[in-house]
């Protein structure tokens, strides 16, 4: 089975924002970068599928040159090759145009399924995986907690809400986007990142892939950290003093204690 | 220009976010001094369209197909494309279900647009619509406007819009007009669809309650590794709380997945719920936002949950916990 992933990299978890001076985007200066948790999930879903199954993993990643760090990784944690979309303005995608940069680069590929995280930590649209099945023609399902092989075809369990789940069947090649738990996570050893850089990865730019920007159906004016609108009573001081005063109001304000 | 609602059924049941979309897109037609219309999809939904016509609509459309019955990606993009060349909107609003999150983004792509998804709230800018979406789990916040040519999607997160406005000041005695009707059958083969969906299906029945919990403690990421768990427990103890997780907690397989609170877990509204080191995603909050007071303890002021807090520290949960424990024993 040639399973493609798609993976994005993004600000790491506890990074404090700010919003840059033009207003449009966050500071980007003294970022550090990670990849996408749930694209992680799907990679370890990708892994776990050819290990069964056999074949190949290969990892698809759009963004600046920055990202080749994010590619060197999931090389190390098992994927046999990658392909590098260099785009230097990847944060400020909207999904079509990421979803069209990524349907060009597998045109040549045929895989017989793609994976990608339901949705990315930055951004969260939670659009790019379906739209690129829309593009390149697939059947597709979303929020996909666990993957099993038919004759033919797959079939995969879908999340609903409030404790609901689904079995849904389709044949190959579909896309699936993946939500969390659905594989362990895996962590990059000395030896998979010694190996990670002998692997191939395929670099190519818009223009190589022949993708001319559309006039966005959406434009963002305005980035801006949100205005609370609860006020909370926060305590101050040592920790001590915090949980002291804490303990006070919830006795004899909240009268929960 | 004209909105349309695009209402979410299953089995002839409503997904009661549906009239949070409602109510939006009736409030976004008085500000833009327009007309609001639902559709619903399905099959036999006369009944649910019956009940539409009485929500102040200048049109419902009935949008019906024995293919439409379960849920498809396929027959829905297909079946909504048709509807929205018929019924020409200029905005397309939907629940942000996660039934939504399967289908609008390959309809909106379909037409070559992108979908505003998950839109908190918005406001009227020279006659045009600018939406309000949250980035980086609630973190950030940007302002986005439709451009170019209609029609425009958007989907709203769930609470952004009170259903219970839809009810409205009327006209004393007087009946409000019923919108009409109108059946719409679209252009559907069996060969159009590609996935199969089997039956719904929940799994074996939890344990563990934490819906019946007078106080629920709850633990997120900031607590870092499964080891540390059991600091929290004590405080869920000394308490006389219940402890639950937030998702990525149970992901880990740190605590059971029936401890997990939010959208893809329990729902609860106990007496007091305590996040420890939870951020707030949005899916986090809509689980427990109810609760009657909600204290945070995170070491990241600007953490969303702090927006649903009525008492917080700021600081780390190392410390704050553990004095926390101390003081309730002093307290006893």
């Amino acid at each position: 089975m040639k399973i493609v992933v798609a993976i994005k990299q993004v600000p790491a978890r506890d990074s404090q924002l700010s919003i840059a001076s033009s207003g449009k985007w966050i500071e980007e200066a003294d970022l550090s970068y990670e990849i996408n948790e749930l694209d992680a999930y799907a990679l370890g879903a990708g892994l776990e599928l050819k290990e069964a199954h056999g074949g190949e993993v290969v990892a698809l990643c759009a963004g600046p040159p920055r990202v080749a760090q994010t590619i060197l990784e999931a090389l190390a944690k098992g994927a046999d090759r990658a392909i590098h979309i260099k785009e230097e303005a990847s944060a400020a995608l909207d999904p079509l145009a990421t979803a069209r940069l990524l349907a060009a680069a597998l045109r040549n590929e045929a895989p017989d399924l793609i994976l990608t995280g339901l949705q990315s930590d930055d951004l969260g649209y939670g659009q790019t995986g379906v739209i690129l099945a829309e593009l390149l023609g697939l059947p597709h399902a979303t929020i996909v907690t666990h993957v099993e092989t038919l004759d033919g075809g797959i079939r995969v369990k879908r999340e609903l809400e409030d404790g609901w789940f689904q079995h849904v069947e389709m044949p190959l090649p579909a896309l699936l986007t993946i939500q969390s738990g659905i594989s362990k996570l895996r962590y990059a050893t000395l030896m998979g990142i010694k190996k990670a850089k002998t692997k191939e990865v395929r670099r190519v730019t818009a223009a190589d892939l022949g993708v001319a920007p559309l006039a966005a159906s959406v434009t963002i004016e305005r980035t801006y950290l949100p205005e609370r609108t609860k006020r909370t009573q926060l305590f101050e001081g040592s920790p001590q003093e915090a949980a002291a005063q804490l303990v006070e109001k919830l006795r004899f304000e909240a009268r929960i204690i | 220009m004209s909105i349309l609602a695009v209402m979410e059924q299953r089995g002839g049941v409503w997904n009661r976010m549906s009239f949070e979309t409602l109510a939006a897109a009736r409030q976004f037609a008085k500000e833009l001094d327009t007309t609001a219309s639902a559709a619903v999809l399905g099959q036999s939904i006369g009944h649910l369209a019956g009940e539409l016509a009485s929500k102040l609509l200048d049109k419902v459309y009935a949008v019906e197909h024995a293919l439409l019955q379960g849920y498809t990606p396929d027959a829905y993009t297909i079946a909504l494309r048709q509807l929205v060349e018929l019924a020409k909107p200029s905005i397309v609003l939907f629940p942000h279900t996660y039934q939504v999150r399967d289908f609008l983004p390959k309809l909106a792509a379909s037409l070559g647009r992108v979908a505003v998804s998950d839109a908190v709230s918005h406001r009227v800018d020279n006659g045009q619509v600018v939406l309000v979406r949250q980035l980086f789990q609630g973190k950030v916040a940007v302002d986005a406007r439709f451009a170019g040519e209609a029609p425009h999607f958007a989907s709203l997160q769930a609470g952004a819009y009170r259903a219970d406005q839809l009810a409205g000041p009327e006209p004393a005695g007087a009946t409000p007009p019923a919108a009409a009707v109108e059946t719409f059958t679209p252009r559907i083969s069996p060969g159009d669809i590609r996935t199969r969906p089997l039956e719904l299906f929940r799994e074996s029945q939890r344990a563990v309650d934490l819906g019946a919990a007078e106080i629920v403690v709850s633990v997120g990421r900031g607590i870092q590794e499964a080891g540390n768990i059991p600091l929290v427990a004590k405080l869920a103890e000394a308490l006389g709380a219940e402890l639950g997780a937030s998702r990525p907690i149970c992901d880990a397989g740190w605590l059971p997945m029936e401890r997990q609170v939010g959208s893809s877990g329990q729902t609860v509204a106990p007496k007091m719920y305590m996040a420890i080191g939870i951020s707030g995603a949005i899916q986090h909050l809509v689980g427990m936002k109810a609760s009657r007071t909600v204290v945070a303890i995170n070491k990241d002021p600007n953490a969303p949950i702090f927006e649903v807090a009525d008492y917080g520290i700021v600081g780390d949960l190392f410390q704050v916990v553990p004095a926390l424990v101390e003081a309730l024993q002093k307290a006893k």
